[in-house]
């Protein structure tokens, strides 16, 4: 395989990853990196790199969408940002002294999890929540268009949603992922953000947390560019195509079919990885 | 008078970023594919190597490397140039938003987005 086959297969690939993603709404960048290390044979540390980096077109493309539509809560993604843009600086310096093996078996373990995470529901009710003293000096409250208006909400659990974000941005600066299922997570379940708002300012923040890392990336040799550019411009025109279609798209099954590629991605991952194939 | 001008309201700053954002991503993109058609045309043929990791060459490894500090313009860096420029996108928003912040005279998000800004120009200005 010469460069010009190689590069139009990553493309193909990253064009797929991007759209199932964007569909799906788990992101493309998960399922990217093991495909591009079990499959096309490619060094960890280069498919993270590339990866990432297509997690800030795509997180960034998508946020200037959302921060139009208004539900994204700036106030609350800048001060959370803080934690994650941290964690991502942490996470990717760590990802320097972990050998790929074990980098591997971690990624697998966050796959897992994420197919998990996949498959549980969200926006149940639950019941009314003490105001956050935090919260509110931060004056993180906001509101959210619906069709009957806007309609304003409370941010509960501060510290523990500022502990769950630089998690999230260590994964990310480890993994070169978005970790868009652990932000949401922080901000839907622990905050009790409405989930509109939590999914939509998790994504304007995937690209800060991204950028944060990708800077330690740049400087230590992650990103090459004869990868990483098939990989951008794939994953990008796969997710603007994905979030044109996403209308009419079958959500559920195409979930549970992610969820389930994600698994046996997740599998293959840590077996490399135990086994010393990476 | 002037004060009524300079407090933006938080509509229009979200349009601002909103429009920095794509902006940002579309002209990375576009750089990226000029440079990528230069690539594939001067190296389409050659053998892919991403087997072992090598790391990049130092002059595609930092921003004053990739945008000007050594002479000499190729694909590969014309490549990295153009994803720097996506990587500098975040980063921009985030500078724009401190911007925004101080024109609302909110100073406590002013800080907080400087806090934000700093850890972003560490990362990518700072030696690793």
């Amino acid at each position: 395989m010469n460069v010009l086959e190689f590069t139009a297969l990553v493309g193909l690939i990253s064009g797929a990853a991007g759209f199932l993603g964007a569909l799906t709404g788990l992101g493309g960048g998960v399922v990217l990196t093991p495909v591009l290390v079990l499959l096309l044979g490619v060094d960890l540390h280069y498919a993270i790199g590339a990866t990432l980096v297509s997690v800030i077109a795509t997180s960034s493309g998508a946020a200037a969408a959302y921060v139009r539509e208004g539900f994204s809560n700036i106030r609350i993604g800048m001060f959370l940002e803080i934690a994650t843009t941290v964690g991502a600086v942490c996470g990717a310096f760590a990802a320097a002294k972990i050998p790929a093996s074990q980098l591997g078996v971690v990624f697998g373990v966050v796959l897992l999890y994420s197919a998990w995470l996949s498959t549980l529901s969200h926006g149940a009710p639950r019941p009314d929540e003490p105001p956050d003293a935090l919260a509110g000096r931060l004056r993180l409250a906001g509101s959210y268009p619906t069709p009957q208006g806007p309609k304003s909400y409370k941010v509960s659990h501060v510290k523990t949603g500022f502990g769950l974000m630089f998690v999230a941005g260590a994964l990310s600066g480890l993994l070169g992922i978005g970790s868009g299922a652990l932000k949401v997570i922080a901000m839907d379940r622990a905050m009790r953000i409405p989930f509109k708002v939590s999914t939509t300012t998790s994504n304007f923040m995937i690209g800060v947390t991204a950028a944060a890392s990708a800077g330690v990336y740049l400087n230590r040799g992650y990103i090459d560019p004869g990868l990483t550019m098939p990989v951008m411009l794939g994953v990008l025109a796969g997710s603007m195509l994905g979030a044109r279609l996403l209308a009419g798209a079958p959500t559920k099954a195409l979930r549970l079919l992610f969820g389930l590629v994600v698994g046996v991605l997740a599998i293959e991952m840590i077996y490399s990885g135990v086994t010393g194939r990476l | 008078m002037a004060t009524q001008r300079a407090r933006m309201t938080d509509q229009e700053v979200d349009e601002i970023i909103g429009t920095l954002l794509r902006g940002g991503v579309m002209l990375s993109a576009a750089v990226v594919a000029a440079g990528g058609v230069w690539y594939l045309i001067q190296y389409g043929t050659t053998a892919p190597s991403y087997h072992v990791f090598l790391g990049e060459p130092a002059y595609l490894r930092n921003v004053r490397g990739i945008v000007g500090g050594i002479p000499g313009f190729h694909c590969r860096r014309v490549i990295q140039f153009g994803l720097v420029l996506l990587i500098a996108t975040p980063v921009a928003r985030v500078a724009f938003s401190v911007v925004a912040f101080f024109l609302q005279r909110d100073r406590a998000y002013v800080a907080i987005t400087s806090i934000v800004l700093a850890v972003l120009l560490f990362s990518l200005l700072g030696e690793h």
